[in-house]
């Protein structure tokens, strides 16, 4: 069974923010929720990076951990989801996530918060597969449509990678050791330069 | 092999390729934060480090020594009580009755009691609901009923928070300790042994009570308050160090509270009535409060002569 992983690669995610906007589109998230969003690290300086981030989908979720009412839970793909019915909004799960996944609407006075929404590895919610109350509550269920995360299928320069964590991590590896070649001998000493990425662009 | 060689090789000969990426990383995993386009709470922030750490202290810290605390609390008052008993009046009651508390005292007590004991099941529940209340009531009812117990928990922490503020007001001046109380701690106030230590209108143990009130009572408020409005974009951290002070600041409060309820109930003979009618017997106020009996007896006297300046001690003589 498939292990399903995000990986972002931050030599080659650009920051155009089409994984969010697509992710948006795609499940008609609610206004103010942001199951994903893209960070620039050194905004504008020598070695800027960018990573896009959502649920990690963590083998040992610290917001399946802290939630009071206990209404996470894991697919067989490893995709961490939750119940909207269970839910009460106590925000929990945002103190406790390392990544800022789970997201709020307001919802009634004194900053009263609503059902919690956050990434869903397209894989819908608990209700029936392709039902209206499922697109509803999570979005769409791209998985159970033999299909992979928009954000990833769609990302240009394929920083954002989505899938078996497997193949995934593969793929990423051979990119990694592939970037590090040297077009000048490997014994000769000399500071291996990567074929292509900042250094390679603008030689600071 | 060739690949990872170079890898290797890469690494060993020249640091100043990687320590960029490496550098990076490091400062993402202690929280750096950048530029976002989404613009939402913290979204700049790509990870931040405390979250973990606040669901341990949490889940193991807190629930774990508090429940040990509660089972141990409630261990010692029955044993306690299967020991001592019932602390009863050494003088038969004298039938003569002296106000204690007036109207307004009993209310404040009972208004801000009767929150307190809503907002510490609530607040239980939520803490230790998931591991007790699901298995027996079933995910649907539990969440229906922490959904209630949240919202009556937010609402009712302000209420509770103004009665303390006026319990801190009116009894501010009778809880300031003076050199009886030494005497009182060192006899452990009566409970052990046979003695009867003098006190004065609250005797010391009342006012390690109020002065707890005074001080967790507070620390529970202020952060309870900053917990019930998370729309003002308050920082992870900060609501993670104000869930963790208004946890231990309630638990200490909870467990004085099983105290201070044992010692007005079953603990001690006329307390719990002179809470709710407001009138103690004159053998009971010679017993656990001689020194304010001694003083309301003056007053009395004096209130009796003619030139006496005790109006505005009238109201405690019946």
């Amino acid at each position: 069974m498939a292990r399903m992983k995000f990986l972002c690669d931050d030599d080659r995610c650009i920051e155009c923010n089409a994984c969010i906007t697509a992710c948006k589109n795609e499940h008609e998230v609610p206004w103010g929720v942001n199951r994903r969003r893209v960070v620039t690290i050194n905004d504008g300086q020598s070695g800027e990076t960018s990573i896009s981030v959502a649920c990690m989908h963590c083998s040992d979720a610290p917001c399946a951990q802290v939630c009071p009412v206990d209404c996470f839970y894991f697919t067989d793909d490893g995709v961490v989801l939750h119940d909207k019915d269970l839910c009460i909004g106590c925000g929990y799960c945002f103190y406790a996530c390392p990544f800022g996944a789970p997201q709020f609407p307001q919802d009634g006075a004194f900053g009263n918060r609503g059902k919690m929404d956050k990434c869903t590895f397209c894989a819908g919610g608990p209700e029936e597969d392709h039902s209206e109350a499922e697109f509803e509550k999570y979005g769409r269920n791209r998985l159970a449509e033999g299909k992979l995360p928009l954000c990833a299928e769609m990302c240009s320069t394929k920083a954002l990678l989505a899938g078996d964590g497997d193949v995934i991590s593969n793929l990423f590896s051979q990119r990694v050791t592939q970037r590090q070649l040297s077009q000048e001998e490997p014994d000769s000493g000399t500071a291996q330069v990567k074929l292509w990425g900042w250094k390679t662009a603008y030689k600071d | 092999m060739s690949r990872l060689s170079l890898l290797f090789a890469s690494l060993a000969f020249s640091p100043n390729t990687y320590s960029d990426e490496q550098n990076i990383w490091k400062q993402i995993r202690e929280g750096i934060s950048g530029y976002s386009a989404v613009n939402s709470q913290e979204s700049e922030i790509l990870i931040q480090a405390s979250g973990t750490q606040w669901l341990t202290i949490r889940n193991e810290l807190i629930a774990g020594t508090g429940a040990w605390l509660l089972a141990l609390t409630v261990l010692a008052l029955a044993v306690f009580y299967l020991i001592r008993g019932r602390v009863k009046l050494t003088e038969p009651p004298s039938g003569e009755m002296i106000e204690r508390w007036s109207k307004s005292e009993r209310w404040l007590h009972f208004y801000t009691a009767s929150l307190f004991i809503l907002l510490a099941i609530t607040g239980l529940s939520l803490l230790y609901g998931r591991s007790f209340l699901i298995s027996w009531l079933g995910h649907d009812s539990f969440s229906q009923y922490a959904d209630i117990a949240k919202i009556v928990h937010n609402y009712a922490g302000p209420l509770f928070s103004v009665g303390l503020v006026m319990m801190g007001m009116i009894w501010f001046q009778d809880n300031l300790f003076d050199k009886t109380d030494i005497t009182w701690f060192k006899q452990y106030g009566g409970m052990i042994g046979n003695q009867h230590p003098s006190a004065g209108r609250m005797n010391a143990g009342e006012k390690v009570w109020f002065w707890l009130l005074m001080t967790a009572g507070v620390l529970v408020s202020i952060t309870g308050m900053n917990l019930d409005f998370p729309n003002l974009g308050q920082y992870r951290l900060i609501m993670q160090i104000s869930h963790i002070i208004h946890s231990v600041s309630a638990f200490l409060l909870i467990i004085g509270a099983l105290g201070h309820i044992y010692i007005g109930t079953i603990g001690t003979e006329g307390a719990l009535r002179g809470m709710i009618t407001g009138k103690v017997d004159k053998s009971w106020a010679k017993q656990h409060h001689d020194l304010w009996y001694q003083q309301i007896n003056k007053e009395k006297q004096n209130f009796l002569k003619p030139s006496g300046n005790s109006a505005k001690y009238g109201s405690k003589i019946q």
